[in-house]
């Protein structure tokens, strides 16, 4: 009996949303009374156990195979259910990333058990025994869902970013399993990567000024690019530009395009439906600038310059200039 | 190429999301609907491959009968089959949605033939379960990968691209494979009135499937605390440069 936490990691670094799956984990394990274990996948992670009994397992189950050197979500996926198998806990928890999702789908397919992805909250007076009940994100969070996870082991991975990382220091027992993967599994490896070029994205940048359908045409995004550039931040979007061509789809701040938290995002002629909202609403501050006082971004938005973006934003990036003695 | 899309029908809100006065649905009596976004591309990338290898995209979804519509407006961009699994009431469950997927699967392909490949959403856009493909996958006994930002077929392997944090990760599936597909993997087209007309041709295959209910059920759903924001109007107009500027100070963002 346990609540078992399943660690993501890139190539041997343990990667941010594990350290908030692993302290959720413990929360729950401590609520009915048993031990929070963790699993990590490939050899190339078993230096990870102290950092993980950092933060209170008191087992790391370490899956080995030779295979298993690279992401590849089956072979993780049997993996973890192989563990799963051995070790019989009452609750899984996967990291509420792209991939954590999909290696808790794998899990829960091999096991056929149900999951609940993106779990924001979890029922205080859960003691173990009865069905789970949670509460769950949808619509890219802009929806909740109450939810009851009836089974013998609740499958569920952490909407990211929903609890924050507190270490308890613990020391760990290892226990390494070795998995027996058939050749069903061995396909979808990652066969090759090419490295994300350092320096700042739209997902890391302090500054993003995004515009949307008011910003009438791909040529129109000059001046956003200038003020971009004059505050060392990025250029964003609604998909309402990506879908008339006027900017490519990375750019896209939105559920179905990058999730952003910086400093200050500029909003530029953007209405802010439900679909760019849930992207942009980590943001620390906005700023708005749009024709309509009544836009949904307005309304939302820490601040709000009510006029056109064609003419407010070189204004602005005049201004910046002038105060540099530029 | 025989390739199967499979798409949901999705309400398409605006500005705010309602829900009904039990909390157990999406109040849609001012709402279009549509293809879930990523399943959007997921079509467009079928018929790109279509266009490529030939062969055909046939499109599949589960729903009630005003699904149609959404099979229809894959048929107006290039699919020439098309299949609904009629359901009655509210959403299947994940887990059976994935069993009366691959039940229809296997029963089409028992006439037809095998798909090359089976093409999925990354995640649907209201519920966001992220598993329905990988389910319908591992019961195909099909290798699967989500997260596609590109697709490439050769020699019967399908490449795939994909982007995570560490930057572009390439998996190579052997055919027949399943893969959800992310926006972004293209620009999905507009329908041309040719499309369009062609479309309201395509037959609609019913494929009656039964399936039991999984174990996780939804019990009601809630709006999120709404964020109440008392916003501060810096000004009007281009007058209002030098007020944006003074925040972007005291924020730290301009030195």
């Amino acid at each position: 009996m346990s609540v078992l936490v399943v660690v993501e990691h890139d190539r041997g670094t343990m990667t941010p949303a594990s350290l908030g799956a692993l302290t959720a984990g413990r929360n729950l394990a401590k609520q009915i009374n048993t031990t929070m274990e963790a699993v990590t996948v490939g050899a190339n992670a078993d230096a990870l156990s102290d950092a993980i009994s950092a933060y209170g397992a008191t087992t790391v189950h370490q899956a080995h195979h030779a295979a298993l050197v690279d992401f590849g979500p089956e072979a993780w996926g049997e993996s973890v259910a192989q563990v799963v198998r051995k070790s019989a806990p009452q609750v899984v928890i996967g990291c509420g990333t792209d991939s954590g999702h999909e290696v808790i789908a794998q899990v829960a397919a091999r096991l056929d058990l149900p999951a609940s992805m993106n779990c924001i909250e979890f029922d205080a007076a859960f003691d173990g025994s009865q069905p789970l009940r949670m509460t769950r994100a949808r619509w890219g969070g802009s929806l909740l869902e109450n939810a009851q996870l009836d089974a013998s082991i609740k499958l569920v991975t952490l909407a990211n970013h929903t609890v924050e990382p507190v270490e308890a220091p613990t020391t760990a027992n290892v226990a390494v399993v070795d998995v027996e993967l058939d050749p069903s599994v061995m396909h979808s490896f990652v066969r090759d990567r090419v490295e994300r070029v350092a320096g700042v994205t739209l997902a890391t940048s302090p500054v993003v000024v995004s515009g949307g359908r008011g910003v009438g045409s791909a040529e129109a995004f000059g001046p956003l690019e200038e003020l971009a550039g004059l505050l060392g931040g990025i250029v964003g979007c609604s998909r309402a530009v990506t879908n008339n061509g006027w900017r490519n789809h990375t750019d896209q701040v939105g559920q179905t395009g990058t999730r952003i938290a910086p400093e200050i995002y500029i909003a530029c002629g953007i209405s802010g439906a439900i679909q760019h909202w849930v992207g942009a609403m980590a943001s620390k501050n906005i700023l708005a600038i749009n024709t309509d006082r009544e836009a949904n971004i307005v309304t939302k938005a820490g601040y709000a310059v009510i006029g056109d973006l064609h003419k407010v934003v070189p204004a602005i990036s005049e201004e910046i200039r002038r105060r540099r003695g530029q | 190429m025989n390739i199967l899309v499979c798409v949901k029908r999705v309400p398409a809100p605006g500005a705010r999301i309602n829900i009904t006065e039990d909390g157990q649905q999406v109040d849609t009596a001012f709402l279009g609907f549509t293809v879930s976004p990523h399943e959007e591309c997921a079509v467009e990338a079928a018929v790109q491959l279509v266009e490529k290898h030939g062969g055909e995209v046939t499109v599949l979804t589960l729903g009630d009968v005003l699904a149609e519509e959404q099979l229809r407006t894959a048929a107006s961009v290039g699919a020439v089959k098309a299949v609904l699994i009629p359901i009655e009431g509210m959403d299947w469950d994940a887990q059976r949605t994935a069993t009366a997927i691959s039940s229809a699967i296997t029963a089409l392909e028992a006439a037809n033939g095998t798909f090359d490949l089976v093409l999925f959403g990354n995640e649907s856009a209201d519920s966001c379960g992220y598993q329905v493909g990988v389910r319908a996958a591992v019961k195909l006994g099909r290798p699967m990968v989500n997260g596609a930002k590109g697709i490439d077929i050769a020699d019967g392997v399908a490449t795939i691209r994909r982007e995570s944090d560490a930057g572009q990760e390439l998996y190579k599936l052997p055919l027949p494979a399943c893969i959800g597909v992310r926006e972004g993997i293209n620009l999905p087209r507009y329908p041309t009135m040719k499309g369009r007309l062609a479309s309201k041709k395509v037959e609609i295959q019913r494929t009656v499937i039964s399936a039991e209910a999984g174990g996780l059920q939804m019990i009601q759903l809630q709006r999120p605390p709404e964020r109440v924001s008392n916003t501060q109007i810096l000004g009007t107009g281009p007058e209002a440069a030098s007020a944006v500027v003074d925040l972007l100070v005291e924020l730290g963002v301009f030195k």
